[in-house]
C-alpha cells in the first residue's frame, strides 16, 4: 500500500474532505491489476501520458498519482492537469501537490496546473490519455447553476449560503445522481485520445450496470446516429451493504 | 499557469472548438514569474513531451510572453543538444503566468488568470 497524501494544510469549509470514494480511487489506481494495465497500455518510449483529473477538490488524487507516477505507470514521465468548477479547489490542488513530494530518490510526474472550469471544457480534442472523475454523484432534485455569473452573485450572499453552495457542488448529482456524469460521458469521445482511459466513480443509485451497458452499446454521444462502443469494466468496489456494493470504480476505454 | 499548459487547451465555448483560431488562446497583459526550483529539469520527461507539442502554437504563445528564441523547427530526437533542451524546459515548465488574460481568436472572449490559476467559467448565455 502506498502512503495516502497529507491534506493537513487545508481546511474543508469550501472543499471536499477526502472520503471513502476518494480512498477507493486511490486504492484502485494503485492496485496490481491497474498498475499492470496502465504500464502495458502506456509502454515505455511512447509519448508521455497526459492525465486529467476533473473535480480535483483537495487535489489528493492527483498529488497521489504525481508522487507515485513511477509505481503506478512504471515510468516517471507523466503530465497531470486538474479542473474543478470551484476556485477554492483550484487553489487547494497545487498546494497539496507541493506538500506531497515523491519518495526519496524517486522522480515524480510533472503537475502542470489546476484550472477553474466546467468538466474538461478547455481541453483540446483528443489530448487526454487518462481521465479521472470522482463526480458529484448523489441523487438530488437540482444541480446548482455554475455560470461565471452565478459565482459572482455569490459575493452578495452570506458566508453560510456560500459554504452550502460549494458543499452542494461536491455532491449534488441531479436525476439518478448522473446529471454531471452524463454530460461528461456525452463528450468522452472528444476528450479522450485514441489510447484514452477513463476511471469513473459511480454509486449504486447511479444504476452503474445500466450506465455500463449504455456505454458498451453506443448510447452516449454520436448525435443519435449511435455513439462509440466502449469497453467497460468494474475495477474496484467498496461498501458492501447487505450484498449491495455501494461504490464502484469503472474503467472505460476504446 | 505554465506555458506548457497553454499548448493543450483551447477556447471552452462549444462553437469555438472546431475553429482553428480558438487555439492557441492569446496571452495578454501577463505578469510572469520564474521558479527554477519548482520542477527540476528532466530530460526523460522533456523528450517524452516534445512529440506531443504543437510547435507553431508554442512559438506563438512564447512570443506573446516576450520569448522569441525558440527554434523554428521542433527539436527532435536524441541528438538535440542539452543546452537547447534545458532552455526549453525553463520556458515551458519553470516560467509561470501569475496574472493576465487569455483571449480567444475566434469569439474574442477574455479568460482571466489570477494567482496563477486560469478561470474558464462562462457566463450563463454561453454555457
Ligand atoms: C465528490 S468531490 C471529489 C473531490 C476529490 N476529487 C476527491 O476525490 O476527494 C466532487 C468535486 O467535483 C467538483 N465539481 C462539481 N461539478 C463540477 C463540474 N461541472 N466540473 C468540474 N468539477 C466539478 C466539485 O467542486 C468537487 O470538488
Ligand atoms: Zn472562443
Amino acid at each position: 500500500m502506498l502512503p495516502t497524501p497529507t491534506t493537513a494544510h487545508l481546511t474543508f469549509t469550501h472543499i471536499y474532505n477526502p472520503s471513502e470514494d476518494t480512498y477507493l480511487l486511490l486504492d484502485t489506481l494503485s492496485s496490481p491489476s491497474q498498475t499492470t494495465f496502465l504500464s502495458q497500455h502506456f509502454p515505455p518510449h511512447t509519448p508521455t501520458p497526459f492525465v486529467l483529473e476533473i473535480g480535483s477538490g483537495s487535489g489528493i488524487i492527483t498529488s497521489f498519482i504525481t508522487s507515485h507516477a513511477l509505481t503506478i505507470f512504471s515510468r516517471p514521465d507523466l503530465l497531470l492537469l486538474t479542473t474543478d468548477i470551484s476556485h477554492h479547489a483550484s487553489l487547494a490542488t497545487p498546494t497539496t501537490v507541493l506538500h506531497n513530494p515523491p519518495p526519496p530518490n524517486c522522480s515524480s510526474g510533472l503537475f502542470l496546473d489546476s484550472l477553474t472550469t466546467d468538466l474538461s471544457s478547455p481541453m483540446r480534442r483528443g489530448v487526454v490519455d487518462v481521465l479521472i472523475f470522482n463526480p458529484p454523484y448523489v441523487p438530488t432534485d437540482t444541480i446548482p447553476f455554475t455560470s461565471s455569473t452565478a459565482f459572482s452573485n455569490l459575493s452578495t450572499r452570506s458566508s453560510f449560503d456560500e459554504e452550502s453552495y460549494y458543499l452542494e457542488l461536491t455532491y449534488a448529482g441531479g436525476e439518478d445522481g448522473m446529471g454531471t456524469t452524463n454530460r461528461l460521458l456525452e463528450g468522452l469521445d472528444e476528450t479522450l485520445s485514441p489510447r484514452g482511459v477513463l476511471y469513473l466513480l459511480l454509486c449504486a443509485q447511479n444504476k452503474p450496470e445500466q450506465v455500463a451497458e449504455r456505454l458498451r452499446t453506443g448510447g452516449y454521444g454520436g448525435d443519435g446516429s449511435g455513439g462509440p462502443l466502449w469497453k467497460v469494466e468494474k475495477v474496484g468496489s467498496s461498501g458492501l451493504r447487505a450484498g449491495w456494493e455501494v461504490l464502484g470504480i469503472w474503467r472505460v476505454w476504446r | 499557469m505554465k506555458l506548457l499548459t497553454a499548448n493543450f487547451i483551447s477556447c471552452p465555448v462549444r462553437t469555438c472548438k472546431t475553429s482553428p483560431t480558438s487555439f492557441p488562446l492569446h496571452f495578454k497583459d501577463c505578469e510572469l514569474a520564474c521558479d527554477p526550483d519548482g520542477n527540476p529539469y528532466s530530460r526523460e520527461t522533456l523528450l517524452g513531451v516534445l512529440p506531443r507539442l504543437e510547435w507553431d502554437a508554442l512559438r506563438t504563445s512564447a512570443g506573446e510572453l516576450g520569448f522569441t528564441e525558440l527554434p523554428v523547427e521542433k527539436p527532435e530526437g536524441e541528438v538535440v543538444g542539452e543546452e537547447v533542451l534545458r532552455r526549453i524546459w525553463e520556458l515551458l515548465v519553470q516560467t509561470h503566468v501569475v496574472t493576465g488574460k487569455m483571449v480567444c481568436g475566434n469569439c474574442a472572449y477574455e479568460f482571466g488568470i489570477q494567482s496563477g490559476i486560469a478561470n474558464f467559467l462562462l457566463p450563463g448565455h454561453l454555457v
